[in-house]
């Protein structure tokens, strides 16, 4: 923090996946890297009191290799397996993806669902913040030029709770989502939907959470399939009045509301069957 | 520019150089000491002609920045061979006829190394994903999975394998 706050222009890493591309594309060398992950805590796993804190500098194969994350949090897991390649994958972390405030970031769906918090770490100490509240805008984010992220703070899903993650991409893999889709839902014994968060990406500027969705889908039995049902149109509707897409070259911006529909309730379904399968 | 001292394990055996800052590790391999055997493509990440080991990670040494590596441990493309004894997957490349022009085939072979060593039998889906961030322009990719189930077999069935030849 010393090194940062005496030095404008330095910048923090982690897997340096997104930094040495920019700095060969002419971006302007930072005057000083960070290696964040010689500091212990950023590469630790842990879960105390029904709370996981998970590392900001992990690498994902890390993450997808680790059992109890992959039981506990699979959609976020599933994010974070779709990051680039094995190779990408040996190297991108979480703090990387979120910091690098791409509105298409895999895992930062996924936390936003689960209301994991930013553990930050600056000159005036720690503090955290809601993982949605940590980007403002494409390559922006809230935090100060002395300020990195640590690790995230996720709540241990209840009994009756999981999540999901999925994304489009034009081909198999090795791509930037075209639309990518975060749910998480709470379901009570009889298998009804008692809460559920969805978290949209690449569909705005920041990610974005559908707020009517739970409103929308508490008290529904979720279906095993995403076959018409009414409040499948409910929750679309909910899902494009979210969305304020560009066109660009991996989709235009109606494609990208057609497909926001399509995946939230894919991820919809998907999350309230793993949540029954936890009862 | 000063340089930084970095003391790292390559292939098994004690090193170290002297890079600059911002050096890929890639760079160092390459310019700094004499390692040519890994392949620069693209620079950016997306065709994994570079591929590497570090501390058991594959990784694109393209995104890996010199100074990062002391102290960890690197596996290249010149660490594969035992000797004059060729790994099943470079025998299973010449065999195979997976390569033509050679440029990606370095890449492909650390990367599949890396995939056998985390998953010894896979699919033709799985090898098919654990290579998906190798570019080839010359083979249409077919004969280099094969090669790799080929050589996932002998690994894994190194009797029958001796039988058979």
């Amino acid at each position: 923090m010393e090194l940062l706050s005496a030095n404008p222009g330095a910048a923090v890493f982690a897997g340096a996946t997104d930094l040495i591309p920019q700095i060969q594309g002419g971006r302007p060398e930072p005057s000083l890297v960070v290696d964040l992950k010689r500091i212990p805590e950023t590469s630790r796993i842990e879960a105390h009191n029904g709370v996981w804190r998970v590392g900001a500098a992990i690498p994902a194969a890390v993450l997808t290799a680790h059992a109890g994350l992959s039981t506990t949090f699979p959609g976020l897991v599933e994010a974070a397996g779709l990051i680039g390649s094995d190779q990408i994958q040996g190297r991108a972390t979480l703090g990387g993806n979120l910091c690098n405030a791409s509105p298409a970031a895999d895992s930062v769906p996924p936390l936003v669902a689960l209301g994991a918090d930013a553990i930050i770490v600056g000159p005036g100490g720690e503090r955290s913040a809601p993982v949605s509240e940590v980007v403002i805008g494409p390559g922006a984010t809230s935090l100060d030029q002395a300020e990195f992220i640590t690790g995230f703070r996720i709540p241990s899903p209840s009994q009756g709770s999981s999540d999901a993650y999925e994304r489009f991409i034009p081909r198999t893999e090795m791509d930037i989502a075209v639309v990518g889709s975060a749910a998480r839902i709470r379901v009570d014994g009889d298998g009804r939907c008692e809460e559920a968060s969805v978290v949209l990406a690449a569909v705005a500027p920041t990610v974005v959470e559908v707020g009517a969705a739970s409103g929308i889908l508490a008290g529904r039995v979720i279906p095993t399939d995403s076959a018409r049902d009414p409040f499948w149109d409910e929750l679309g509707e909910a899902v494009v009045s979210c969305c304020n897409p560009i066109d660009d070259k991996r989709g235009t911006a109606e494609f990208r509301r057609r497909v926001a529909q399509v995946l939230a309730r894919r991820t919809v379904v998907t999350a309230a069957r793993r949540a029954r399968e936890t009862l | 520019m000063s340089r930084t001292h970095v003391t790292c394990v390559l292939n098994g055996d004690p090193i170290d150089f002297l890079c600059n800052d911002y050096q890929t590790l890639l760079s160092v391999l390459r310019d700094e000491l004499g390692m040519i055997g890994t392949k620069e493509g693209c620079g950016t990440g997306d065709c994994g002609a570079c591929s590497v080991i570090l501390d058991g990670q594959l990784v694109c040494s393209c995104l890996v920045f010199g100074p990062e590596v002391e102290g960890r441990s690197i596996e290249t493309i010149e660490g594969m061979a035992d000797g004059q004894h060729l790994h099943p997957l470079q025998e299973s490349f010449l065999e195979g006829a997976a390569f033509q022009c050679g440029v990606c085939t370095p890449g492909f072979l650390v990367a599949a190394k890396a995939l056998l060593d985390r998953n010894p039998t896979p699919t033709e889906t799985e090898v098919r994903y654990g290579v998906a961030g190798n570019l080839c322009r010359c083979t249409g990719y077919d004969k280099i999975v094969r090669s790799i189930l080929d050589a996932a077999s002998r690994m894994s069935n190194p009797q029958t394998h001796k039988e058979a030849t």
